[in-house]
């Protein structure tokens, strides 16, 4: 920082500022992407290949490794589960948090202040920590060791998010949209399905993507609330299946490289949307 | 917005309005509410295994504070979360802005850059967590591997099993993870300056680090505030790396025990002892609560207080 400080008074930054950032840019984007790059190298290695040259190309036509994931263990299980949950969880979210953020955004009324602060307490408070007793409720229930124990667990932590996403978009739609559909007769249903929804698809991809990384990637619910291997979802499963074969590092970094996937080449695909959606509660 | 100002709302438009709120509502209020009000109650009880017993007071408070064999446990843990937390404000959140700031310029390559950093922020904790236990495997992971191929023999180490580089290397894993976001959540408040600011301030003569201090770092206090609250929050919730790369236990001898993994062996037992006591596992979990909110909430207020409107 020092030979930083010592560069002289310029309107334009320095040729060699502007290397210095190349370089630690460049640096940091390899330690970034090398680890992920080497996981799947080792995907395509034996175990003795990888122990032998680490840093090697492999041949990548060996896809022995992913034939076992796939084929042999409970992994397919596992990434249908996550799906399952996942989608459910999202699509509850959506349609819970859409009904509550377009009442409270094109509805007066003096409940809407309450109905605001009672969701934004949802939004603050750690649901993880008070995990003892969803336990026992979901347990009460008989969702203990079931889908339905995450989904609802899920939902409840996305749900609050979900509103103040959609309320505060709802809210800026000007309200002769809804009039002029209310002088041809329109009932209010009809009104909110048929103009206002359509117009809120950009705040719902956004909210369901700022919920379903986090959904899909969980690990601390699933771990405390299901027992039955038939039922664990990807991150979960992929501990039991690190565990099993803890010696075979062609397999593990095979099973890594098919959990991570999915999510990663989405990314790469929609990487606008996953930047904007899983910064958006830390963005204004 | 005021959609029904001219006559009182119908009967009908009252009931579409509550089916509107209600089902929403009724869900938090038995999946939130009810949770977080019964935790607190929980800890006041004595616990036989999922059976409630009878009321005893502050007991459990009393033994995770002070107690002989739950307190040393309950401090050290205390303590290595303290020490996460520094780190990561450091390496992650400070990181994250100095590589904001070259983003910010639109290098050549920002793009791919942008891109880059935020790539193992999407990964799941427990993938992250496992590739770098293999990677620190003290014979076979390409940490000691590049380290014995450039000659450094003597810098190898077995990263994971030895005391004085464990919690370490978790919190460098951690870093690796999430170092992306405060990037770009940094990336987003520094594009929201209006660019004349900066402008001037170059035509003033200002260098580099005068502006990245005196100007860019006040005027992204929102973001700030944002962003070390939230790292206040997560390294006291912190469990999933710690608990794939080390264990339950905190391995190697309790240095890399974290609240989250006590909390988790007290309520919801571990596979040798199996024990699970929710009396105490609340205690813990009512303290680190109250904990969490009172400090994150004087954190967010002191920290608001150096946010400037522009």
């Amino acid at each position: 920082m020092t030979a930083l400080t010592s560069q002289a008074p310029a309107s334009r930054q320095p040729i060699s500022f502007a290397l210095l950032a190349q370089v630690i840019l460049i640096a940091n984007s390899f330690i970034m992407l090398y680890p992920v790059v080497v996981m799947v190298l080792s995907a395509f290695k034996t175990t003795g290949e990888i122990f032998e040259h680490p840093f090697a190309l492999p041949d990548f036509t060996q896809i022995g490794n992913f034939a076992k994931v796939l084929g042999e263990t409970a992994m397919p299980t596992y990434f249908m589960n996550s799906i399952l949950v996942t989608g459910t969880s999202v699509l509850l979210i959506l349609v819970l948090g859409t009904m509550a953020g377009y009442a409270v955004a094109r509805y007066e009324s003096r409940t809407n202040t309450f109905i605001l602060l009672f969701f934004l307490a949802g939004l603050m408070l750690p649901l993880k920590l008070a995990v003892i007793p969803l336990f026992i409720l979901l347990r009460d229930l008989g969702l203990l060791d079931s889908r339905w124990s995450l989904i609802v667990t899920y939902t409840a932590i996305g749900l609050p998010s979900a509103v103040f996403i959609m309320a505060g978009f709802l809210r800026t739609l000007p309200s002769e949209l809804e009039d002029a559909a209310r002088i041809d007769g329109a009932s209010e249903p009809r009104i909110m399905w048929s103009v206002m929804l359509p117009l809120a698809r950009p705040p719902m991809a956004i909210a369901a993507i700022q919920n379903a990384v986090p959904i899909w990637n969980d690990f601390f619910f699933p771990l405390v609330f299901i027992q039955t291997d038939a039922r664990k979802t990807l991150p979960q499963g992929l501990t039991a299946f690190m565990g099993e074969y803890t010696t075979d590092w062609g397999m593990l970094f095979a099973g890594l490289t098919i959990a991570a996937a999915p999510i990663t080449l989405l990314y790469i695909a929609l990487s606008r949307q996953f930047i904007q959606g899983m910064t958006a509660g830390a963005v204004k | 917005m005021i959609v029904s100002r001219k006559q009182a709302p119908s009967l009908k438009r009252q009931m579409w309005v509550a089916f509107l709120v209600v089902p929403p509502i009724v869900f938090m209020s038995l999946f939130v509410v009810y949770p977080i009000l019964s935790a607190f109650a929980y800890a006041f009880y004595d616990w036989q295994g999922l059976a409630r017993g009878e009321y005893v007071g502050l007991k459990n408070f009393k033994e995770v504070l002070f107690g002989a064999t739950m307190a040393p446990v309950v401090w050290n843990a205390f303590l290595h979360n303290v020490y996460a937390l520094v780190a990561l404000m450091i390496i992650q959140n400070g990181g994250g802005f100095l590589l904001a700031w070259l983003l910010y310029k639109e290098p050549f390559g920002f793009r791919f850059h942008r891109i880059a950093v935020f790539v193992p922020v999407v990964l799941s904790t427990i993938i992250v967590g496992f590739l770098w236990k293999l990677f620190l495997n003290p014979n076979f992971g390409i940490v000691n591997q590049a380290l014995y191929s450039l000659g450094l023999d003597s810098l190898a180490k077995p990263w994971l099993g030895d005391s004085s580089t464990a919690l370490g290397a978790l919190i460098l894993a951690n870093a690796w993870h999430f170092v992306g976001f405060p990037t770009l959540v940094y990336l987003a408040g520094m594009q929201r300056i209006p660019p004349e600011i900066i402008e001037a301030a170059r035509l003033d003569g200002t260098n580099e680090w005068q502006l990245l201090k005196n100007i860019v770092w006040p005027l992204v206090a929102p973001s700030t505030t944002i962003l070390f609250t939230l790292l206040f929050i997560g390294a006291f919730n912190w469990f999933e790396i710690p608990y794939v790369m080390v264990g339950l236990d905190g391995s190697p001898f309790g240095t890399t025990d974290v609240l989250g993994l006590v909390f988790y062996r007290t309520a919801f037992g571990n596979q040798s002892a199996s024990i699970q006591n929710f009396g105490m596992g609340s205690a813990l979990a009512t303290l680190l609560f109250l904990f969490i909110v009172v400090f994150a909430s004087m954190l967010t207020l002191w920290l608001r207080r150096r946010e400037i409107q522009f």
